[in-house]
């Protein structure tokens, strides 16, 4: 049975700087970088070094947590450098790309009727695991469990995220085996949630085997733990798998192809970039190339690999991050700004009506890195629950985080929740409360206690 | 602006600054110096966009929602002393005469409140927070213009530091501190603060004839007659002179007309809760239904709309009830929160002869009940999560 479901609560985030329906394909990868950062909580134990030669799809390193689980490279090329930082924790891999990509072959397999087991495996010995994601905690899926649901968000409502149905144009078969491949390894329903007028594409809407919800309304509603806390919501106990197209069809590509296929179409957005345009790249690549020349001030710029809200701040030197699809430029806060909190502000943006800016709600707005103001105490009541549509109180989970009080964590709903949830929270917080990173230590300190 | 930046970043700034000589004042420093300027600090963790609401917006929007209240009280000061004293005075001098009350008031409340709480924030070495921004306008509007500024320094001494402080500062209050201030002055001094004290600079015999609240009135059991007998008109005009303000009772709280614009801003703006002031009007208005039907004495046969423009309601709903941090935090816990200051405040009014006013005294129980209505709000949805968990493993 598939469900209709309307998101009420949120905000969508009117930005300038959207991507125009240009796909230009990168002919030259320069270098790429894998971090084990991405991998949240994952111990990496690895499996190159300095000098080797890697195929794409050899693996980098091994999971110390779950052994079977590699991740691999995207590219072929030699490992240059292994980045390290403190107590020789890894940060990145870093590999110089062959001109021409050769593959690791992979030998045929039957995906539509191996035993769960064996394709389990094969996805983990190809370097295709670390796509599924599991609620509750956010982290890489355990492939010892059964997930009760996996979720596959069909579009993205982030501020300029780029449109699926784009990125997934002319990709119909690949996708297809992507979601085959997830029927197989569920008991339950693989729900593929579509945006009520936003998705077109019958890759989406005719996909067959999948149960195909319908979503509407502002951003959180795409994000894949809002849908599910609307159509089953998890339960202590239980697990629910989560991928995003992109991963869907890398997975579906690579299976079909038998080998690691880590291209990527990435969308170039916000209001500093010159030739906002999507791009085909792969996983992990040096954004210098797609950046060079294509940004209106290098100094006074903040790339973010990733959406404004959950992304993650890079430098030019940077790298695409391994579950990213956009990368965003937005201005950088320079001067500090006279009596700015008394301001009318026809530019400034706040969900409250206490900027003019409120009546032009068409308006598309140029939003610097800037706080906005001073981090306070938690004062303002209701303003978190305005753009979370959860049947969970968001205030009172912090609280609990922050008094670490794991019975009440557990009762109020933090196994149902990411990080990426509160990032509207965290947007409009007027005390500018780090929200998502209390959110995650809360997550890691429960994963950490029920393990 | 540039010589005001560089004055501060550069010639003050590094004495504040870690390694500073005077690093131990720099949450001083820092509260003047983010007051002049909107800092050019960065997004660090998280969000790289941030709306543009911060903590003083917000207080200077909650101050811009004052002005009504505070420019008519000034007004009905100056109004009411002239009256009583059967002099003719224009608008300017009634505004003049209620400056001169007004103003020492709001310096007192001022000085002494900031002094407090920039001296715990230095020796906490917290972050000055703007809350006392409204707190400090707050409590001079909500006292009887006559009270002599040594009490109102006292009261806020009091208030601030053991309403407040004491919890933590900004944010961590348990009561309303304006209303602690109002509600330590009543205990403390009521000769003060209640009777025939509201008509302003005027002898104690004009003020014992035209001194007294509307609230007092009606709690006399004649009053009906009694009503007409002093203000000379019928209590059906008593209904607009209310809602207008024209009538004896502290600075700021007599307009239930400057209230509702002040309330109106507030509610666009999104900065009070729409729910809490909503369901203190219908608490209040349901309960002086009820005690129309019930109808054994002439003030529980007052018609239940007075009530909402008599005394403080409107004042306290508007400005004390919605304050975030004493009120209930969830929405179901906010109606509930309100209705019930509402029903209080008629409730103390009507049937407890000894205090005729029941706003202040209903918003502080109702601050110390927010916490028990949350919890049970909130033990809701904790029970739904676990009878969900329960069924999901039955059906297993």
């Amino acid at each position: 049975m598939s469900k209709h479901i309307k998101i009420r609560r949120g905000l969508d985030l009117r930005l300038e700087g959207e991507a125009e329906k240009i796909t230009t394909v990168q002919d030259h990868i320069d270098t790429v970088c894998i971090s084990p950062a991405d991998f949240h909580l994952l111990t990496p134990k690895l499996l190159v070094q300095v000098g080797d030669e890697v195929k794409a799809g050899t693996p980098l390193f091994f999971v110390k947590e779950y052994p079977q689980v590699k991740v691999v490279s995207p590219v072929s090329g030699e490992v240059v450098e292994i980045i390290r930082g403190e107590k020789r924790r890894i940060l990145g891999i870093k590999i110089l790309a062959d001109k021409t990509i050769t593959y690791q072959k992979f030998p045929p397999f039957d995906y539509q009727n191996a035993p769960r087991e064996e394709l389990i495996a094969r996805l983990c010995e190809m370097g295709l695991w670390p796509f599924f994601k599991q609620r509750p905690f956010d982290v890489v899926a355990n492939p010892m469990l059964v997930p009760k649901a996996i979720v596959v968000s069909a579009f993205d409502t982030a501020p300029l995220a780029p449109d699926m149905d784009f990125v997934v144009h002319g990709c119909g078969p690949e996708f297809q085996a992507g979601l085959d491949i997830l029927t197989r390894l569920t008991p339950g329903k693989v729900h593929l949630n579509v945006h009520e007028t936003r998705t077109r594409s019958d890759i989406f809407l005719k996909a067959r085997g999948v149960t195909i919800n319908t979503f509407s309304g502002p951003h959180p509603a795409s994000n894949p733990g809002v849908q599910i806390h609307h159509l089953d919501p998890i339960n202590k106990g239980e697990v629910v798998w989560m991928l995003s197209v992109p991963d869907v069809l890398c997975i579906g590509r690579s299976i079909l192809e038998n080998q690691f296929v880590g291209t990527r179409v990435v969308a170039l957005t916000g209001s500093e970039i010159l030739k906002r345009r999507y791009v085909k790249t792969v996983i992990g690549a040096t954004l210098k190339p797609l950046l060079a020349g294509n940004i209106t001030h290098t100094d006074s710029t903040r790339i973010i690999s990733g959406n404004v809200l959950t992304g993650k701040q890079v430098s030019l030197e940077g790298y695409l991050g391994y579950y990213h699809y956009q990368v965003t430029a937005i201005p950088e806060v320079q001067e500090p700004q006279f009596l700015g909190w008394i301001a009318p502000g026809f530019r400034k943006f706040s969900i409250s009506r206490s900027y003019l800016s409120w009546l032009m709600p068409r308006k598309k707005y140029i939003l610097d890195s800037g706080l906005q103001g001073e981090k306070r105490p938690f004062v303002v009541t209701g303003e978190y629950e305005k753009v979370f549509p959860m049947d969970i109180y968001p205030v009172q989970l912090i609280k609990a985080i922050l008094a670490n009080d794991l019975e009440q964590m557990e009762a109020l709903g933090a196994y149902e929740v990411a990080p990426e949830d509160f990032a509207l929270c965290e947007f409009v917080c007027t005390s500018k409360i780090p929200v998502q990173k209390i959110i995650r230590q809360g997550l890691d300190t429960l994963m950490k206690e029920t393990a | 602006m540039n010589f005001l930046r560089n004055f501060f970043e550069k010639k003050l700034g590094p004495h504040f600054h870690e390694g500073g000589k005077w690093h131990k004042y720099w949450p001083a420093y820092e509260a003047f110096y983010t007051f002049l300027f909107l800092p050019a600090e960065k997004s660090s963790e998280g969000v790289h966009v941030h709306d543009a609401m911060n903590l003083k917006r917000l207080m200077s929007m909650v101050i811009i929602a004052l002005i009504p209240p505070f420019l008519f009280g000034m007004f009905n000061t100056g109004y009411q002393h002239f009256l009583a004293l059967g002099q003719q005075a224009d608008l300017w001098q009634c505004m003049a005469y209620g400056a001169s009350k007004l103003l020492p008031l709001v310096l007192v409340s001022y000085a002494v409140g900031l002094s407090i709480e920039f001296a715990f924030c230095v020796a906490k070495g917290h972050p000055v927070s703007e809350g006392y921004l409204v707190t400090g306008l707050l409590i001079p509007l909500v006292l009887p213009a006559d009270i002599p500024l040594w009490m109102v320094a006292l009261a806020v001494a009091f208030a601030v530091i053991f309403a407040k402080e004491v919890f933590g500062g900004t944010g961590m209050n348990i009561l309303n501190v304006a209303l602690t201030a109002r509600a330590f002055l009543f205990f403390a001094y009521p000769s003060y603060m209640s009777g025939n004290i509201w008509v302003s600079g005027v002898p104690a015999e004009v003020n014992a004839r035209s001194g007294a609240t509307l609230l007092a009135q009606a709690a006399d059991s004649e009053f009906l007659g009694h009503f007409r007998a002093v203000n000379g008109v019928g209590y059906e005009n008593t209904f607009l002179s209310a809602f207008l303000g024209l009538v004896p009772g502290s600075i700021g709280e007599t307009s239930a007309l400057a209230c509702l614009i002040g309330g109106l801003f507030l509610v666009g703006t999104g900065v009070a809760s729409w729910r809490i002031i909503v369901s203190v009007f219908a608490g209040a208005y349901l309960t002086g239904l009820l005690f129309n039907a019930l109808g054994w004495n002439a003030y529980m046969r007052l018609p239940a709309h007075y009530h909402l423009v008599m005394g403080g309601l409107a004042f306290g709903a508007v400005y004390m009830a919605t304050d975030p941090v004493s009120a209930a935090q969830t929405s179901i816990g906010k109606w509930i929160y309100g209705f019930l200051i509402g029903v209080m405040t008629i409730l103390i009014r009507v049937v407890n002869p000894a205090y005729p006013e029941g706003v202040m005294l209903a918003i502080l129980l109702l601050n110390v009940l927010a916490p028990v209505i949350d919890y049970f709000v909130v033990q809701g949805n904790v029970r739904r999560r676990l009878k969900r968990f329960k069924t999901a493993a039955h059906v297993q």
